[in-house]
């Protein structure tokens, strides 16, 4: 046997592996459904090309105005939460928004696969043949011509190219002194606080298994995980998908199965965008302080104790080389999204 | 009345009765053919919001499928039913729901007005255009095509690839030249009732049904037999992506297709509100004979294609694929890389950073620390000064510090001392520019004044190190440029090879060098190499420095000693 004969066994091999792999995750999100309980189910409005957004939240009070404002502009006609215990009003909040559906649950955050199992269940009910757009409370996803063209437009686009997912780069927003100064009033926009952040100091490399192209680097990796870069966060994500009932995310929106909807930062010609991530407001202090305990967070929580330990003190992520927010062409130009051949 | 209009509709209903109202509007009559695949609740809502329009008329429904003969029997039948109903017509446009007229109908007919004889009507043999996608132009017209292309890809490829092999060829019917270009086109009464009623039209329609995408030849082709004066190109502006799909406009393109000049364009997306409020435009006198102009989005769009194909040099996070062996090379902009010159003259950054207006950092790769310019701690984009991070991926490391000082020429130091992870991209990156004085190494071992037996260890290493380096220099899939002198021909005449470096980092801007920098004091150090070969070490990368000369090789003029802080 040739050696290229046995490289195309152990891919057959491989993406056979990998194929029950995805079927045990869905059996999995299958399994932790009774995890989930409803609060209100507004599911029935949902319109055949509507396109829906999918997240989890935990004591999200100050950042959900904004970000139901800035996702409503953009296009996304449904929200579909899971609330995983908050005791800010965050529920009662959303079970208000005409536009939500919500479900709660008190389990472990990091059991579920930091939520993915979660999601994954009402993703397998609701999201089949819908583009789902699945993010963070912290996460704005911004892309070429975002002022002038709405998610349907590039979702539509997408379809006719026929590229079933969408991949952004997180991108971590941060202001100019320590992180605990900062001011933040709930509704207000978060980039206006955040302006700043790290233009290229970012490195990538393909997944052997998963064949995401694999990005790290940004600020938290400068400032925190200098001496253990390998542990610094994983930037790469693919949030926009468009959903079949087969699909299933494997470690947060990093990666997915099955693998093609991993190729979002393939060639050339993809347009890619970027999730402006505003995880370094001021209320992230507490929030360290309370993840400490709680430990829900990443796979190796011990290594990232210090981590949090730092962030309460509230540092300094600022240098005489950070790159301040403009606006979308300014992250072209600079190289961290791509317009494609979307002109 | 002279202009009618042949619309073509499948999608997007609303916006469809709102060009039709526009054109009717404007004076043209109106043929309306909608697909058949449209079910009958749309179709009857659709027909009865344009039932109170006197100027409309629904066509008899076809199939149409991409790239089959539906799209040109639709055409025809209601281009038939156009000519039938109204006599005094005497261009018709071919248009589509998604196209929306830029300037006033008004202007359009007067255009015509001025060119009753011309048909404009995109028409080019196949040989001469790079247009067609997927290789197959001349084989439209000599192939079977009976699985659908979009549907049935694989059997579609498979047929096509066993009627290459065996060689089948259909026979072209007489007189017809294959043509083909844009399916929008304006076409005057003679010809279209021409091609209509040819007495061969049957023996042609049998013929084009089998075409593959007909819809883009069949009147191209009919065209050439018939028309008095053709004028090759589309009244109607769309772009096409490198699959040949049509790009779309959105609301920010408004500039470009006021711009543009152009009667109509297409597509449209259905809800960019913008470009419907503001087109057509208003008449404007000074402008109503002019051409249309597409130079300016032709460029735009040209772009694209530039990018999908090529991508952006030294810019992995665009979407790029990680292929360092492309020839696009890995970084963005030429580089300089030194090794050895910063051993040889103790205060040659800064000397040379003055001379030359480039950015010269130290060490990038050094063990402890990457030593940017000016010993920052974070170089621009964010690039940390760590090691640890460095190292975990060298050659991002590189192409990031390219990336973002690319608006000044970079330039660092390089040793065997340091980590020498990026030896191989170094050797092939067509941007760098190498150069190497060997042996240089040794002047920091000498000037820390321990004896040979001492350094004799790391004297060794370093060469071996070195020696690998200039091996990968040396080998044949190295194409960056690459200067190796070793350290007994650079002191002997130094002058020579600045000069060469400077000429080359400030481009225009060099000037004459009248002096060298201080070269480090290198008296006895011949001997010190002595001293080390003696312990069995043999320096052989410095080349020959004549041992029984005292003063080292030919010092210009005896100076001050200099020491070097240790390295």
């Amino acid at each position: 046997m040739s050696a290229h004969q046995r490289g195309n066994f152990s891919d057959v091999w491989l993406a056979y592996r990998l194929r029950w792999k995805r079927r045990r995750f869905l059996f999995r999100i299958w399994r932790k459904r009774k995890q989930l309980a409803e609060v209100v189910n507004r599911t029935t409005d949902i319109g055949p090309n509507d396109i829906l957004a999918f997240v989890t939240v935990r004591n999200e009070m100050t950042r959900l105005a904004h970000f139901l404002d800035y996702y409503r502009n953009l296009g996304v006609n449904h929200f579909v939460f899971v609330d995983n215990a908050s005791d800010d009003g965050t529920a009662a909040y959303l079970k208000v928004q005409p536009d939500v559906s919500l479900w709660t649950t008190p389990h472990s955050y990091k059991l579920a696969r930091f939520g993915m199992d979660w999601v994954g269940w009402l993703q397998w009910q609701y999201g089949h043949g819908h583009w789902c757009l699945t993010v963070d409370a912290d996460e704005l996803l911004t892309y070429p011509y975002r002022d002038t063209r709405d998610l349907r437009a590039l979702t539509g686009w997408l379809d006719q190219q026929k590229m079933p997912s969408f991949g952004a780069t997180m991108l971590d927003m941060y202001p100019k002194g320590s992180i605990a100064q900062a001011t933040y009033e709930a509704g207000a926009d978060p980039i206006a606080v955040l302006p700043w952040f790290d233009a290229q100091n970012y490195r990538e490399r393909v997944h052997p298994i998963y064949e995401n192209r694999w990005i790290q680097g940004g600020v938290r990796e400068r400032i925190f995980f200098a001496d253990a870069p390998e542990r610094a966060p994983t930037l790469n994500k693919t949030p926009l998908v468009r959903w079949h009932w087969r699909y299933a995310y494997v470690s947060s929106t990093h990666q997915m199965l099955p693998r093609r909807l991993n190729h979002v930062f393939g060639t050339p010609a993809r347009p890619t965008g970027v999730l402006l991530h505003t995880k370094f407001l001021p209320t992230i202090c507490a929030k360290s302080a309370e993840e400490i305990h709680r430990r829900q967070h990443f796979e190796n929580s011990d290594l990232y104790e210090s981590y949090h330990q730092n962030l309460t003190t509230g540092p300094d992520l600022w240098a005489p080389t950070s790159c301040r927010y403009e606006n979308w062409e300014q992250l072209v130009n600079i190289g961290l999204m791509s317009k494609g051949d979307w002109v | 009345m002279t202009v009618g209009v042949v619309m073509l509709v499948h999608t997007a209903f609303d916006r469809a009765e709102q060009m039709i109202r526009h054109w009717v509007a404007g004076g043209c009559p109106v043929v309306v053919h909608v697909d058949k695949k449209v079910d009958a609740a749309t179709y009857t809502r659709f027909v009865n919001a344009l039932s109170n329009l006197e100027h409309v008329h629904f066509s008899e429904r076809q199939r149409c499928e991409w790239g089959a003969w539906g799209l040109v029997a639709a055409s025809q039948g209601a281009a038939k039913l156009m000519l039938d109903q109204f006599p005094d017509v005497r261009h018709v446009f071919l248009a589509s729901g998604a196209c929306l007229p830029l300037r006033p109908v008004s202007e359009l007919c007067q255009y015509l007005d001025a060119r009753p004889d011309t048909d404009f009507i995109e028409s080019a043999t196949t040989a001469d255009v790079p247009w067609t996608v997927g290789g197959l132009d001349r084989e439209r017209f000599t192939l079977r095509f009976p699985f659908s292309w979009k549907k049935n890809r694989r059997l579609f490829d498979r047929y096509v690839r066993l009627q290459q092999i065996v060689g089948f060829k259909r026979k072209i019917p007489d007189g017809v030249v294959p043509h083909m270009g844009s399916q929008w086109w304006c076409l005057t009464r003679t010809t279209l009732s021409a091609i209509l009623n040819d007495p061969k039209r049957p023996e042609y329609d049998r013929y084009f049904h089998r075409v593959w995408i007909p819809d883009e030849s069949y009147y191209q082709t009919l065209a050439r037999i018939h028309a008095r004066k053709i004028e090759s190109r589309s009244l109607t502006l769309s772009k096409f992506d490198f699959q040949g799909k049509p790009h779309i406009f959105y609301d920010d393109h408004q500039e470009l297709l006021m711009r543009s000049g152009s009667f109509v364009a297409r597509k449209i997306w259905p809800q960019a509100e913008l470009l419907f409020k503001t087109f057509p435009r208003k008449t404007e006198p000074a402008r109503i004979m002019a051409e249309p102009n597409t130079s300016t989005i032709d460029r735009v769009f040209g772009k694209a294609v530039e990018r999908r194909t090529r991508g952006r040099p030294g810019l992995y996070m665009q979407s790029r694929f990680p292929n360092m062996e492309s020839e696009n090379g890995f970084t963005a902009a030429p580089y300089t890389v030194l090794q050895g010159l910063d051993d040889v003259f103790p205060d040659f950054t800064s000397w040379l950073a003055k001379r030359t207006g480039a950015q010269v950092h130290g060490h990038l790769y050094a063990k402890d620390k990457a030593h940017f310019a000016g010993e920052e701690t974070v170089f621009r984009g964010g690039i940390s000064d760590g090691a640890r991070l460095r190292d975990y991926n060298g050659r991002m490391f590189l192409t990031n510090l390219v990336w973002n000082g690319r608006e000044r020429h970079q330039c660092f130091q390089f040793g065997p001392a340091d980590t020498q992870d990026i030896r191989w991209m170094l050797a092939k990156d067509t941007n760098a520019s190498v150069w190497v004085v060997s042996g240089a190494w040794a002047i920091p071992l000498f000037l820390s004044n321990r004896p040979a037996s001492e350094v004799r260890a790391e004297a060794s290493r370093l060469q071996r190190i070195e020696h690998k380096l200039l091996k990968v220099l040396r080998s044949p899939y190295a194409r960056a440029r690459i200067n190796i002198s070793t350290l007994a021909d650079f002191v002997d005449a130094p002058m020579d090879i600045l000069q060469t470096i400077i000429d080359e980092m400030a481009g225009h801007r060099a000037t004459t060098l009248t002096e060298v920098p201080k070269m480090a004091d290198l008296t006895r150090f011949a001997a010190f190499l002595q001293d080390l070969k003696n312990q069995g070490m043999h320096p052989f990368l410095t080349g020959d420095f004549a041992v029984d000369d005292a003063q080292g090789p030919k010092q210009p003029r005896s100076r001050k000693p200099y020491v070097v802080g240790k390295k």
